[in-house]
């Protein structure tokens, strides 16, 4: 289980990489949304995975083995705020569209150049 | 869109995602849910209501999604004042009550549960509309 | 009731009376007031931290490696008072700078969540509550840098944006491996596992992401194109604030890390740190010197005196480190103060741009005299806090024989000084090229000059207050590197549990 995980996480990089890389805005964002989703199982997976296990202490208080509840803490935080900056990314691209009619990165030049 | 079906099972389904998404709330104390996947769920009813009648309509009509904001944030800020001032910052405090044989637990991570409500329906409103107007 | 957590209810407080309010006539007053609550509430504590050394808060009362610390050291509390006096005097300057569409757009909102991040990273004891202040400081800086719409405004936007997102993906990425290797996000307890653990060593994989996360915000040499493309666009209000606080959170936030608990691998770190900073030094300060453009070469300063920060961290003895952190103190008031002024020069000459400029000298000797100040201390010049900065940047580098990084250090100093020269040369010195007698009989108010006349006297203050500040920051530098104070305060009677994944 430990090395699918580790190679879907791999897989997910490469393509949020990948789609980064590319000119389109749309492809770019859904590059974004892809390599938060790699991080975040990359959280899951580091935490250790225990299968079966519950995240609680039952109610005798006896805790053997139990899944680490943590690392999942750490993804449900780390999905919200990645929740509101795609949402972000969104609009802004939305709105630099409407303004330059472009979907192209290259075109994303104009406050490079000095002395525009 | 314009379907008669939808039209009418959405005054249903309102109340049924507002319905359900408190129940989550309230049972986010001991089992999985809460305020968050609470709010999620509450504010479908207004996703669907923007989605039917047209968003712009909607953003105009409905509460201004800066007053659940608000409302909700205010909520979080009063539920860390009480662990402030009577003991440990962020501390949850308790009160008991019993009414008429049943035990509540009122607390104030409670609060905190409703805020982040309030906060989730606001920020999802305000995410709908102002996506769904490009 | 404890004090620790303070700074952060306090921004909390009024960002949610902000959401609310939508006027300038309200908004401005209330800013300035909440933003001085802040800067009496830092002051406060830093009177406190000067007895007590350290202030500890376990959050909900859940001891420490299991719930969040919150943690005032010594450090901590010189970088709250730094930046909420910039946060003060900015708020100040805002009253003639951001107009009331921006008011309505809640910018005071997003400016109060902008500290509030800022507060909650420079107190946070825990590795992952920093990620959270983190987002909160980017998610508040998109909209304050976009705030205006215009193409320009998207477009840096953008590029700040996604570069920086880049940068929390990695942060997040390093948090989940070490999540893993150690089973703790707690920095005190990191800390201690790594000093009793031999296989420490292991954490070099999350030591590179977080020095690429962290360098992305600081803006390091190959990492800082976001900075000079995006800081010129927005409201010179926004700039001047994120000049002073951001890339310095990134700074912090690797003096953190990198004394705490990424101490192993010394010499492959010092080769790659020392190079960093040389470069991120030599490229700011050349760059700079080939715009004409106020807040472009403003903005190439920001990355040439991030490697001099850099600096002191590489020379890692407590004379560098208290350099190091006295640099960025004084560089973030002299940065702020300059980036202030040169929306003052806009207001009266009409324009950024230094060829179009002059003759501010004989119609605003008030603002030629504020202007000075902030140059002649960032070039380096006693009595101001520059000088005191560099020399014990460079006196720490000569006697730790970094004899390359320290001569490029020096050889920076002249760049600097060459590119305030310019600004000042055809800004104020010479006489205006066109006659733009519209522009130059613009008389500027009180409530514009008086921010850059606090920072200028913050600027003196750390200059002549010199020994003060260096015995306080050489305390601070021998409890950084070698953190048991900070290490028992934090986990108290925990303190022999050392909990390592099986």
């Amino acid at each position: 289980m430990d090395v699918l995980l580790a190679i879907l996480i791999g897989i997910l990089y490469s393509a949020g990489a990948y789609l980064v890389l590319r000119r389109s805005v749309v492809r770019f964002i859904i590059g974004l949304v892809i390599l938060s989703n790699a991080t975040n199982l990359l959280i899951f997976l580091s935490g250790g995975l225990v299968e079966g296990k519950p995240a609680f202490v039952d109610e005798s208080g006896y805790l053997v083995f139990l899944t680490d509840p943590s690392p999942q803490a750490l993804i449900l935080t780390a999905i919200v705020i990645g929740f509101g900056i795609v949402v972000f990314t969104l609009a802004l691209y939305a709105k630099f569209y409407k303004v330059s009619g472009s979907d192209d990165i290259d075109d994303l030049k104009q406050t490079d150049t000095p002395e525009a | 869109m314009n379907s008669r079906i939808l039209n009418i099972a959405q005054k249903y389904l309102k109340i049924l995602f507002v319905v359900f998404g408190v129940l989550i709330l309230l049972r986010g104390h001991n089992y999985p849910g809460g305020g968050f996947i609470g709010g999620l769920l509450a504010s479908l009813a207004y996703v669907f209501q923007g989605l039917l009648k047209g968003a712009d309509k909607q953003a105009s009509k409905s509460v201004s999604n800066g007053l659940y904001l608000g409302l909700g944030l205010s909520l979080i800020l009063l539920s860390v004042l009480p662990g402030f001032f009577m003991g440990n910052a962020m501390q949850g405090i308790w009160w008991d009550f019993s009414v008429g044989g049943w035990d509540l637990k009122v607390g104030s991570p409670f609060l905190f549960d409703v805020g982040v409500f309030c906060v989730v329906i606001g920020v999802s409103q305000l995410f709908f509309y102002s996506l769904s107007r490009y | 009731m404890n004090i620790v957590i303070a700074p952060i209810l306090l921004p909390l407080v009024f960002l949610v009376v902000f959401v609310f309010i939508k006027n300038t006539r309200v908004g401005s007053p209330l800013a300035i007031l909440g933003f001085g609550l802040q800067f009496i509430l830092s002051v406060y504590l830093f009177y406190q931290i000067l007895n007590l050394k350290i202030m500890v808060l376990q959050v909900g009362g859940w001891q420490a490696p299991f719930g969040i610390t919150l943690v005032i050291d010594q450090l901590s509390a010189v970088m709250l008072l730094v930046s909420n006096l910039i946060a003060f005097s900015v708020a100040v300057y805002s009253i003639s700078f951001v107009d009331k569409y921006m008011v309505a757009s809640r910018f005071y909102a997003f400016f109060f969540s902008l500290v509030l991040g800022v507060n909650g990273a420079f107190i946070t004891g825990d590795a992952f509550n920093l990620y959270v202040w983190f987002e909160v400081i980017l998610l508040s800086s998109f909209v304050l840098i976009t705030m205006g719409r215009s193409k320009d405004q998207l477009e840096g936007g953008i590029k700040y944006m996604t570069l920086n997102l880049m940068g929390s993906l990695f942060f997040l990425a390093g948090l989940g491996l070490l999540y893993g290797k150690t089973g703790t996000l707690n920095m005190a307890h990191l800390a201690q596992i790594v000093r009793v653990n031999p296989e420490a060593g292991l954490l070099n994989s999350s030591a590179v992401l977080f020095f690429i996360a962290f360098g992305i915000k600081a803006a390091l040499f190959p990492l800082h194109f976001w900075l000079p493309a995006s800081y010129h666009t927005p409201n010179v209000t926004v700039t001047a604030l994120f000049a002073g606080l951001l890339t310095k959170v990134g700074v912090y936030a690797l003096f953190r890390f990198f004394t705490l608990f990424i101490i192993h691998d010394r010499e492959f770190w010092f080769l790659f740190l020392s190079l960093i900073a040389v470069f991120t030094m030599l490229v700011g300060g050349l760059a700079a010197s080939i715009f004409y453009e106020m807040r472009r070469i403003l903005s190439y300063h920001v990355i040439s005196q991030i490697g001099y920060m850099l600096m002191g961290l590489v020379v890692f003895t407590p004379l560098g480190i208290a350099g190091g952190v006295y640099f960025m103190i004084h560089n973030m008031i002299a940065k702020t103060n300059t980036f202030l002024i040169s929306g003052l020069v806009k207001k009266v000459n009409g324009t950024y741009d230094l060829h179009q400029t002059g003759g501010l000298l004989k119609s605003h000797p008030v603002l030629a005299v504020l202007y000075i100040i902030p140059a002649l201390a960032l070039a380096g010049f006693p009595p101001f806090s520059g000088f005191f900065a560099k020399f014990t940047l460079i006196k720490s580098g000569y006697e730790d024989a970094h004899y390359w990084l320290t001569s490029v250090a020096v050889l920076t100093s002249l760049l600097t000084l060459y590119s305030m020269i310019k600004i000042w040369n055809k800004a104020f010195l010479r006489e205006a090229p066109s006659p733009n007698e519209g522009f130059s009989c613009v008389k500027l108010k009180i409530d514009e000059l008086l921010p850059s006349a606090i920072l200028g006297i913050g600027s003196i203050v750390l200059g002549l207050g010199a020994p003060f500040f260096i015995d306080y920051l050489s305390e601070m530098a021998v409890n950084m590197i070698h953190p048991h104070n900070y290490i028992q305060a934090v986990m108290g009677d925990l303190e022999n549990l050392t909990l390592l994944k099986p």
